[in-house]
């Protein structure tokens, strides 16, 4: 979706602008193009760099101490391994997902399509304690789960659950529109052909969808790694256990630990400057893909 | 190969797509599926690749019953109105897709591959191209690479979906030229799926034409064009000139008018309708003459050999207030001789019409 935006509305934009009958009077255009960088700078800029200046206020031997700490480190482990889990899981559903909405017609593929958008519209707090609900103690397989000795809530599985259901849309959202753009000629001209299911995937369909894919995974990433509200719930923030990155933040936070908390928020904010850098790397590739498209 | 359907349903929801059709393609020939959309030729096409499942019915491909077997294994090549080339591969790639993904033992060698492409590549004129994407090609290269991809596999039928319908008029009247000679070459079985008449009548050697699902009329084209089956093979086919009116004994009457059909097979009277086209229409400029329809000339439209001449009848259809229109074409001279000017009274007589009673078109 993004995608597609981003590629649409440049010639247009230059068309408009070099037209006397479109183009605005200058002083409107300064004051929309000012408020516009006011908010920038004061609602995006300036915590960016707060977190930066904050976390080296008193020294980059702090900030390094603060980094090195072994539960900072156990939370930057848990953080990557819940990703590390929880994308390619995504990755898979996603692309499942996509497929069957975009290119067959079957019952209640509205309601498909509206439940996918389901964990952006619910507070990832509720999420959390949907988890809890099921598999708590006092949860629906809390019980059963005991009984076995299976630990899920307050664990790593729950932490992965969790993250899962917070960016299950990314993957799917991306896809669904570039899918039904491209419709299922390439796949019938293949069948045709002779290829069977697994090459038509291979050669054809991921081949096609590979850039708005890779920018699906490049946000459910950062969202795996970012989230707070749905991981909270579950994690029961045991030190060096079930303690995620964000989580972490919070702890130290609340312990008066400033400097130490803006270290190991720096490192979430450079994960959203590398994850920005790579979103506008695969929207470039892409436009230029669809530049020889169309 | 010969390709037979027989009795084939297809619904779409309440939707009747096609209805007990069947028909036969002979070996060899090129065969155009010829109707309006949503007549249901491109649905018989697909069924007939095996992309769409008939409700019932069988496709029989060189004898044998082909309705069970997977479209993979059918052996046909199709080739979309969109040309569907994958986007992502080069030229090259996509004309030997087909050869790629047959199974280890049957796959020919890297060589043989580039070989059995780049021939393939020259026979639709395109070898310069084989590094190319499909967007850098115009919309007649990329139909002609579609083509040479379809072909790759050695099909034992090809199937045409609309293959110009997304070009434009000065390329798809060179495309299919090319398309006969090319298959004048090959001699493999096809099928093709237009709603351009000029089109089938040019280029195929059969003639099927369809109309809401149902087969109207299979024949060379001289054959639908000559002698057209229903009234609806004859409004598609051409310009057309229609009569409505009732039988009685030998004459058909058309409001005051009455005209001569010439043919027996009428044992009862009653509605009917008739057609003639624009070449068989005489004018005749004496207004008081005892045959024909009275019309009054509109337009004279005189370039080329031929000139039409646009006329409107003087009484108005009974259930409109609108007057019925006739389109004549003759000869220059002969316009010439009748020396009509706009606006002059007249009387059509026909030379030849057909009648078909009780029927509406």
């Amino acid at each position: 979706m993004a995608v597609a935006a981003a590629l649409n509305e440049r010639p247009d934009a230059r068309r408009y602008e070099a037209n006397a009958a479109t183009r605005e009077s200058p002083w409107i255009r300064r004051l929309i193009l000012g408020t516009a960088l006011i908010f920038f700078a004061l609602f995006l800029l300036m915590p960016l760099i707060a977190v930066f200046v904050e976390a080296l206020r008193k020294g980059w031997f702090t900030y390094i101490t603060a980094l090195a700490d072994p539960d900072a480190l156990a939370a930057v482990r848990l953080t990557l391994l819940i990703a590390a889990i929880a994308v390619p899981l995504n990755l898979v559903f996603g692309v499942a997902a996509a497929w069957s909405i975009a290119k067959f017609e079957f019952r209640g593929k509205r309601f498909l399509t509206t439940l996918i958008d389901l964990p952006f519209s619910v507070s990832p707090v509720i999420a959390g304690l949907i988890f809890v609900l099921l598999f708590g103690a006092h949860g629906w397989f809390g019980a059963w789960l005991f009984e076995r000795d299976i630990k899920i809530i307050f664990a790593v599985p729950e932490l992965v659950l969790a993250t899962v259901f917070v960016t299950f849309p990314f993957v799917a959202r991306e896809l669904i529109p570039l899918m039904e753009a491209q419709g299922r000629e390439e796949e019938e001209a293949a069948v045709v052909l002779g290829a069977n299911g697994f090459q038509i995937l291979w050669r054809v369909t991921l081949p096609n969808i590979k850039w708005g894919l890779l920018y699906g995974v490049i946000l459910c990433n950062a969202r795996a790694m970012g989230e707070f509200g749905a991981v909270s719930v579950v994690s029961g923030h045991i030190r060096g256990l079930t303690n995620t990155l964000p989580l972490h933040v919070e702890i130290l936070y609340n312990e008066y630990q400033f400097a130490a908390a803006f270290a190991v928020a720096s490192l979430l904010a450079l994960l959203a400057l590398v994850t920005l850098g790579l979103k506008s790397l695969v929207e470039w590739k892409a436009a230029q893909h669809a530049a020889t498209d169309a | 190969m010969s390709i037979q359907v027989e009795h084939i349903h297809k619904t779409f929801g309440s939707f009747v797509a096609l209805d007990a059709v069947s028909l036969d393609f002979p070996s060899g020939a090129l065969t155009a599926l010829l109707g309006p959309s949503g007549c249901g030729k491109t649905t018989l096409l697909r069924v007939i690749a095996g992309l769409e499942r008939a409700d019932s019915g069988r496709v029989v491909l060189a004898g044998e019953d082909a309705s069970d077997t997977h479209v993979r294994q059918r052996r046909v090549g199709f080739v979309f109105q969109h040309y569907a080339l994958f986007r992502h591969m080069t030229v090259f790639e996509n004309v030997a897709f087909g050869l790629r993904v047959k199974p280890r033992r049957e796959r020919p060698h890297e060589a043989e591959i580039r070989a059995r492409v780049m021939r393939l590549l020259e026979l639709v004129q395109l070898a310069p191209l084989a590094d190319r994407f499909p967007s850098q090609l115009s919309g007649g290269q990329r139909q002609r690479i579609a083509l040479a991809r379809a072909l790759a596999v050695e099909p034992k039928v090809l199937l045409l979906d609309e293959p110009f319908g997304a070009l434009d008029a000065q390329v798809r009247k060179e495309l299919r030229r090319w398309l006969r000679r090319l298959h004048d070459e090959l001699h493999i079985t096809s099928v093709f799926v237009t709603h351009d008449q000029e089109e089938a009548l040019e280029v195929a050697d059969q003639v099927v034409l369809m109309n809401r699902g149902r087969v109207e009329q299979q024949g060379t084209p001289i054959e639908v064009y000559e002698q057209p089956a229903t009234p609806f093979v004859y409004g598609f086919l051409g310009a057309v000139n229609t009569f409505h009116g009732r039988i009685e004994g030998a004459h058909l009457r058309v409001g005051a008018a009455t005209l001569a059909h010439g043919q027996d097979q009428f044992a009862l009277d009653g509605e009917a309708v008739a057609f003639a086209r624009p070449h068989e229409l005489m004018i005749v400029t004496d207004p008081d003459h005892a045959d024909g329809i009275a019309a009054s000339v509109v337009r004279i439209l005189s370039f080329g050999a031929s000139t039409r001449v646009e006329l409107d009848s003087l009484t108005p259809e009974p259930d409109s207030a609108l007057p019925v229109h006739y389109e004549v074409i003759l000869p220059r001279e002969q316009i010439q001789a009748l020396k009509l000017v706009e606006g002059q009274r007249v009387r059509l007589v026909p030379t030849r019409i057909r009648v078909f009673q009780g029927q509406a078109a």
